[in-house]
């Protein structure tokens, strides 16, 4: 569970993130979601640690990430996995290679255990035969693939992904949301996927924060969006004519 | 105000390039790899460089020599000291300024602003550690193997100039290249380049580390990488040349 209080992020004066306070549950799949500039990212990186927040606390099952030292903070980010927008593999590492390295800095494990487990979190993410490929040499889709298997190679408890469909096409999009959702659900962890893709909000927003203008404008779920009672969120949901379509055969 | 700015970065990131490192056995195999990229991969550029020079310096010696009571073997002596004293270690510091560190600065750059540097910051490793320390340790390893084959094969050069263009004996040449030698010298020579294989490591890395951007900040930051280096590289050239040679 990582719960966010008062959370509050300023640059050179403008206010980015305006008092964030929401919880992210375990075994669920939570999304933020809002517009280009709406403040997703800065909120994704200041969960992170990659952003230090202005003010506000953000606990990990009730441990205060914010006011902890730095050694006590990388032993928690040993506890993360990350799925960046573009990947973020290695590029002069193999897909094998940059699925063992977090096995290689953090366990005292053989070869063949490592190997053993990155074969392993390679199937499971529907990958077989790419161990000895560079990421230039596959596909986004395989990319996001590989990225997601790194993320999960160490047991993470949280799992990070910054907007996992960018670039996909919508049905290699599902399958990613789909894997992202059952890895969640099948090693009960705590998943925060940032994203505007509304495959992926209606797909999997088991929890679903939206951000407007740096504000916490709505949270709630898949099925209670289209009955937000929101104007902003209604804007950004059904802003275009496919949404605005389902939207009135759903009515 | 900038300049104080960039120094308290550049200070407060090689501090954290020298922390503990997290795993030595990981430290070590990419310390063996930037050896190999950084040093063995520039044995060529020295070599050909060093050749050419050391026959320049030994010809152009030698032809403004006009005096008859200027003994000829000083052409060698000549040749010997400048390349021990300047040219294998300033002058290659310079032009592996210009190879390894640009090749520093782009792929540090690229790797910050493709996020595979915050992806090692989420996995809870130490990025400028773990991408910069194997690179300086290998750097200061190897550079001193450079300077002394640059040595070797500048006077060589030297003396394959001399001896195929007529312009000196080789009796001529050898005698200078032993007459008044400074071990010291080497001394003197091996400091400068354990320092200039610092700056040419961590100037680059800097400007790589911190870039923002795109492609085009890569290119920037690389240039900068380059710039800087070089510059101090000169600076410390005086320095340490003041330090050690001033009687």
């Amino acid at each position: 569970m990582i719960e966010l209080r008062n959370v509050r992020k300023a640059f050179s004066g403008r206010e980015v993130l305006k008092g964030i306070n929401v919880t992210f549950e375990k075994g669920k799949t939570n999304l933020i979601i809002g517009q280009s500039g709406s403040g997703k990212t800065v909120l994704l990186k200041s969960i992170i640690g990659l952003h230090e927040i202005d003010d506000g606390q953000i606990l990990f099952d009730n441990r205060d990430f914010t006011h902890m030292r730095n050694r006590d903070r990388k032993k928690i980010r040993q506890e993360f996995g990350m799925v960046f927008q573009g990947g973020a593999l290695f590029d002069s590492a193999t897909v094998e290679e940059n699925v063992m390295f977090s096995l290689n800095m953090f366990t005292d494990k053989t070869y063949e255990e490592k190997l053993d487990r990155v074969n392993f979190v390679l199937k499971r993410v529907n990958l077989v035969n790419v161990n000895h490929l560079y990421p230039s040499e596959i596909s986004g889709g395989m990319q996001k693939r590989v990225a997601i298997a790194r993320a999960i190679a160490l047991n993470p408890r949280y799992l990070f992904c910054d907007e996992p469909n960018s670039g996909l096409d919508p049905k290699t999009g599902i399958v990613i949301d789909n894997l992202i959702r059952e890895i969640t659900e099948e090693y009960n962890i705590t998943t925060i996927v940032n994203t505007h893709d509304m495959n992926s909000v209606t797909e999997i927003g088991d929890k679903i924060l939206y951000l407007y203008l740096g504000e916490q404008n709505w949270v709630g779920n898949k099925d209670e969006i289209f009955s937000s009672g929101s104007e902003q969120l209604d804007n950004f949901v059904f802003a275009t004519t496919l949404m605005r379509r389902i939207k009135s055969n759903f009515k | 105000m900038k300049l104080l700015t960039h120094f308290g970065r550049y200070y407060m990131l090689m501090a954290k390039t020298f922390a503990k490192p997290q795993k030595n056995s990981i430290y070590f195999k990419q310390t063996i790899k930037e050896i190999d990229k950084l040093g063995i991969n520039s044995i060529g550029i020295v070599f050909i460089i060093s050749v050419f020079m050391g026959a320049v310096i030994t010809l152009q010696t030698r032809y403004n020599l006009e005096n008859p009571l200027i003994p000829l073997y000083l052409v060698g002596l000549t040749a010997r000291d400048t390349m021990i004293l300047e040219f294998s270690s300033t002058i290659v510091g310079l032009i592996l300024a210009g190879k390894v560190g640009s090749n520093i600065a782009s792929e540090i750059g690229t790797m910050r602003v493709t996020e595979q540097i915050d992806a090692l910051e989420i996995m809870g490793i130490n990025s400028a550690s773990y991408l910069i320390f194997p690179k300086i340790i290998a750097a200061i390893f190897i550079n001193p193997f450079l300077n002394i084959l640059s040595m070797f094969v500048g006077i060589a050069g030297g003396w394959v100039a001399a001896v195929s263009s007529g312009a000196l004996s080789t009796a001529d040449y050898l005698y200078g290249i032993h007459y008044a030698f400074i071990p010291y010298y080497i001394v003197y020579s091996m400091v400068k380049t354990v320092v200039f294989a610092f700056i040419i490591t961590s100037v680059p890395a800097y400007h790589g580390f911190y870039v923002k951007g795109g492609a085009l900040e890569v290119g920037k930051a690389s240039t900068k990488g380059v710039v800087y280096s070089s510059i101090l590289i000169l600076l410390f050239n005086v320095i340490i040349t003041q330090l050690m040679l001033a009687k």
